[in-house]
């Protein structure tokens, strides 16, 4: 045996591997840090954000982020954990937003009521008018979730109903940016996680099944229906929130809540954060949103880039950048003597 | 009896858009949401072809079917071939490439009354006492012809029989030699040409607009829906019953509600007949 | 009514498109039964196990369970009840651990009903299901992706996920299919160890030999139709089953 000092490559997560599913073998606070850290990172990054923005035109970008959080997460758990591809975000933000907005102009009702409201019914709402495609397998759900926000547009307009394409205006609104953002971060952080504890949870596990083998959840006496409806609404009282959140941040409310952009955000940000993690539609967000801000001026051709960006990582990325750098992370090796 | 003629028409255009969207779906199982978009972008290059160009009408039409049919095609090759097989992927993809499509024109500002193509003849010719100009009804025997033309490619000849095979039952036709991914591309190709085809010979009768993609798109899938995906006769007597609905609700109530008809129509028959009016038995299935 | 009559099938019928798959199917399904339901391939076995279990649609007849008329129920209400069954191509839900696949029908309101559903832990209840099984408490193999499991274990798997919902009835479709001999003689003892805890079972089989160690009654079909019904022995020797399996010329 020689005297020389070998060195090696060593894996940072070699003792944290031992685990399984539920139980970690921590035997350090290097480890506890080790998985710790990634989330710490996100909450205070998130959480200072507001204290770090430059001025107000920023602060309210972050308020649209937490908007756009809101409907990626909601996405990103009904299309990669239950199976159903929502290709209406659009729908959810527009129905809670009008809700909240009714609540508001014509029945005079404060924002702690409105908001409430028109997250709570607007949810109700747009579960029951996607419970005909439930049943069904996958494509229907996401044909009529496409076609749902483009007519009640239409009809909006051709009615001349609820503001027509004007919209109703002199809503009331936040009074101090910093509650508005502090109360949206607040909601995506506790969506975040709590969905992320959802998923791991029995029911959870129920809500995974529908999407890997609906034949054998049948089979085990379940109602699929029943299950992939309280998804929906799950992922609907998010985006409501996120439609009622935004009327009263503008205060007011109008076909653009409709738009398009709400419909293929979700998406993008899911596919490049990376998908089925929840947490990657979070990210995703925080990557795309200032992005697309500075980009404000191109208008349509925003979502031209959306698009193109979704289409490339669908077919060419699959994994995106959060499982690609958790893969990274895990395996990041540093060198010990031997 | 007005009523009759424009609910026949109508059901026709309907037939027109439909048939691309319907042939890619059947043998491919791949819901191709460019339909609408492909459709604009044939209208639109035509018109380009005519105005920038100065091509001569006939001329252009070839061109831009011709063009589509190729993006079509490379679409497929490229993207769709790549996430062939996982339904809700595939969707995700030809939805972006439409927005990517549509977003993109519409930035470009295809909007408003500069765009618009000229009627093949112009004129009118009275049908039934109902004054209907020539274009529609170029519109309409077009509608016709494809339909038969469709019928007579699926049953008589080797490569549409191969199509149909493939339609009714993939393992079976391939253990038959037909190559299921060329049949594919065939089939895609074959709707890009058709939905292009739609365009250009329906937008003379209004002018070349964005939202009429999506309304397409919609309408396309409603009629597909309606009659059940995979069925042809299903999808042809689907577009009847919405036309003439369509026709009277437009009549009857007012211009612009015509297109909730369709929402309407496919909510019911997802409720109560999901499979469509002559789906076949495999769809049945689909429910859950 | 008969006490001890489980299930009962009146004039069952189902066609696909021309072909008559099931004809007026009518069969008795007494407690502690082991029957097994045989034919040659395309007799209309599995879609008789369909159309009991209502995974497909019947087009004409009655199906009574426990005295309930299950015929209209959809299938997870009737696997609510207490008739499972088990598939005849194995899909487990290949993304989770193997011991989580019993999380579902653990969950199941027809658990949540019992003490046992709202004592909690079901991972551990997972565990006890698959041990008892025939997994090994300790193994990896429970910890591992379902999706990686080889059949032996997968059909294992399957069986395991039915008697998590506590069934009265569970409906086997080609259970042994794919196994090898060794692991079909390891499977028998724990079928009877069911049958012996109260559940009635109903097989679907190809595998005759092994099957007649256990079934105690046998029925076998033919073109949809059920040519025979009775003690195993007795069943076989008949003339009808003879020419189905074994062609005309072997009837004499």
């Amino acid at each position: 045996m020689g005297n020389e000092i070998l060195k090696r490559k060593e894996r940072l997560d070699r003792g944290v591997k031992v685990r399984t599913d539920t139980v970690y073998a921590v035997s350090s606070w290097q480890e506890i840090f080790f998985l710790l850290a990634p989330r710490l990172v996100l909450v205070v990054g998130l959480l200072s954000a507001p204290l770090i923005a430059p001025n107000l035109y920023w602060q309210k970008v972050i308020c649209i982020l937490g908007v756009f959080a809101l409907l990626s997460l909601g996405f990103d758990f009904l299309s990669h954990f239950v199976g159903l591809v929502s290709l209406g975000g659009a729908l959810f933000i527009g129905v809670g937003g009008y809700i909240s907005g009714i609540c508001n102009h014509y029945f005079d009702l404060p924002i702690a009521l409105s908001i409430p409201m028109g997250t709570l019914l607007g949810a109700i709402l747009c579960t029951l008018i996607l419970l005909p495609t439930l049943p069904l397998r996958g494509v229907y759900f996401a044909i009529v979730t496409f076609v749902y926000p483009l007519m009640i547009e239409r009809a909006i307009c051709a009615a001349d109903v609820l503001g027509g394409t004007d919209g109703i205006t002199g809503l009331t609104m936040f009074g101090n940016i910093w509650f508005s953002q502090y109360i949206i971060l607040g909601v995506v952080l506790f969506s975040t996680f709590g969905l992320r504890k959802l998923v791991n949870e029995d029911i959870g596990m129920v809500f995974r099944g529908v999407k890997d083998n609906d034949q054998a959840i049948r089979a085990s006496g379940i109602n699929i229906t029943l299950y992939k409806a309280l998804a929906v609404f799950i992922s609907a009282l998010m985006g409501c929130f996120g439609g009622a959140y935004l009327t009263h941040l503008y205060g007011w409310v109008g076909v653009s809540l409709l738009a398009t952009d709400f419909s293929i955000f979700p998406l993008v940000a899911t596919a490049v954060g990376g998908p089925s993690t929840l947490v990657g539609s979070l990210i995703g967000c925080i990557i795309l949103v200032p992005i697309s801000e500075t980009l404000r001026a191109f208008g349509s051709l925003r979502i031209v880039m959306y698009s193109i960006i979704l289409i490339f990582f669908i077919a060419y990325w699959r994994e995106g950048l959060l499982n690609w750098l958790i893969r990274k992370y895990e395996q990041s090796e540093h060198w010990t003597r031997v | 009896m007005q009523i009759i003629v424009y609910g026949t028409i109508n059901s026709l255009i309907l037939v027109f858009m439909s048939a691309g969207f319907a042939l890619a779906y059947s043998v491919s199982r791949v819901p191709n949401f460019t339909h609408g978009a492909l459709y604009v972008l044939g209208g639109y290059l035509n018109w380009m072809l005519l105005n920038h160009f100065g091509v001569h009408y006939s001329l252009s039409i070839l061109i831009s079917t011709f063009s589509v049919t190729a993006f079509g095609w490379l679409i497929y090759q490229l993207f769709v071939i790549r996430v062939r097989g996982m339904q809700l992927s595939e969707i995700l993809v030809t939805f972006a490439i439409a927005l990517a499509i549509l977003e993109f024109l519409r930035w470009h500002g295809l909007r408003g009354s500069t765009f618009v193509l000229p009627s093949f003849y112009n004129g009118t010719i009275n049908i039934f006492g109902v004054i209907v100009d020539y274009q529609r009804v170029f519109v309409m025997i077009a509608a016709i012809s494809i339909v038969i033309a469709l019928y007579l490619f699926t049953h008589y000849t080797k490569i549409g029989l191969g199509l149909r095979a493939i339609a009714q039952n993939e393992r079976a036709a391939l253990l038959l030699g037909i190559n299921s991914d060329r049949s594919a591309a065939l089939a895609l190709g074959l709707g890009s040409a058709l939905a292009a085809l739609a365009g250009i010979t329906i937008f003379p009768l209004g002018n070349i607009n964005v939202a009429t993609g999506y309304d397409v798109l919609i309408l396309a899938i409603s009629v597909c829906i309606c009659g059940g995906l995979g069925s042809w006769k299903g999808t042809v007597i689907a577009a009847f019953v919405l036309g003439f609905a369509q026709t009277a609700v437009v009549h009857f109530i007012a211009p612009q509600f015509g297109i909730l008809v369709s929402l309407i129509a496919v909510i019911l028959i997802l409720i109560f007949k999901p499979s469509g009016l002559y789906g076949q038995q495999k769809d049945l299935e689909e429910r859950v | 009514m008969n006490k001890d009559l489980l299930l009962r099938v009146e004039n069952l019928n189902k066609s696909f498109g021309g072909v008559k798959a099931v004809r007026s199917m009518n069969l008795d399904l007494f407690k502690g039964d082991i029957l097994g339901i045989i034919g040659p391939n395309g007799s209309g076995k599995t879609t008789l196990l369909n159309l009991i279990t209502g995974f497909i649609t019947k087009d004409s007849g009655k199906v009574t369970f426990s005295s309930r008329d299950i015929t209209h129920w959809p299938a997870h209400k009737i696997a609510d009840a207490g008739l499972v069954r088990t598939f005849q191509i194995v899909r487990p839900y290949s993304s989770f651990a193997t011991y989580k696949n019993l999380i579902p029908p653990l969950f199941s309101p027809r658990n949540r009903r019992t003490a046992r559903g709202r004592l909690g832990d079901r991972d551990a209840v997972a565990i006890d299901i698959l041990e008892e099984v025939g997994f090994e408490r300790e193994s990896a193999v429970i910890h591992k992706l379902a999706g990686t499991l080889p059949l032996g274990y997968l059909k294992r798997l399957e069986l395991a996920r039915c008697l998590a919902m506590n069934p009265e009835l569970l409906c086997c479709d080609e259970v042994f299919s794919g196994l090898s001999m060794a692991e079909i003689a390891s499977m028998v003892p724990l079928l009877e160890r069911l049958r012996r805890n109260g559940i009635t079972i109903i097989m679907v089989e190809h595998r005759l030999r092994e099957l007649f160690k256990i079934a105690n009654r046998l029925i076998v079909m033919n073109f949809g139709e059920k040519i025979a019904d009775g003690i195993p022995h007795e069943v076989m020797k008949k003339d009808e089953v003879r020419k189905a399996y074994l062609g005309e010329e072997s009837a004499l």
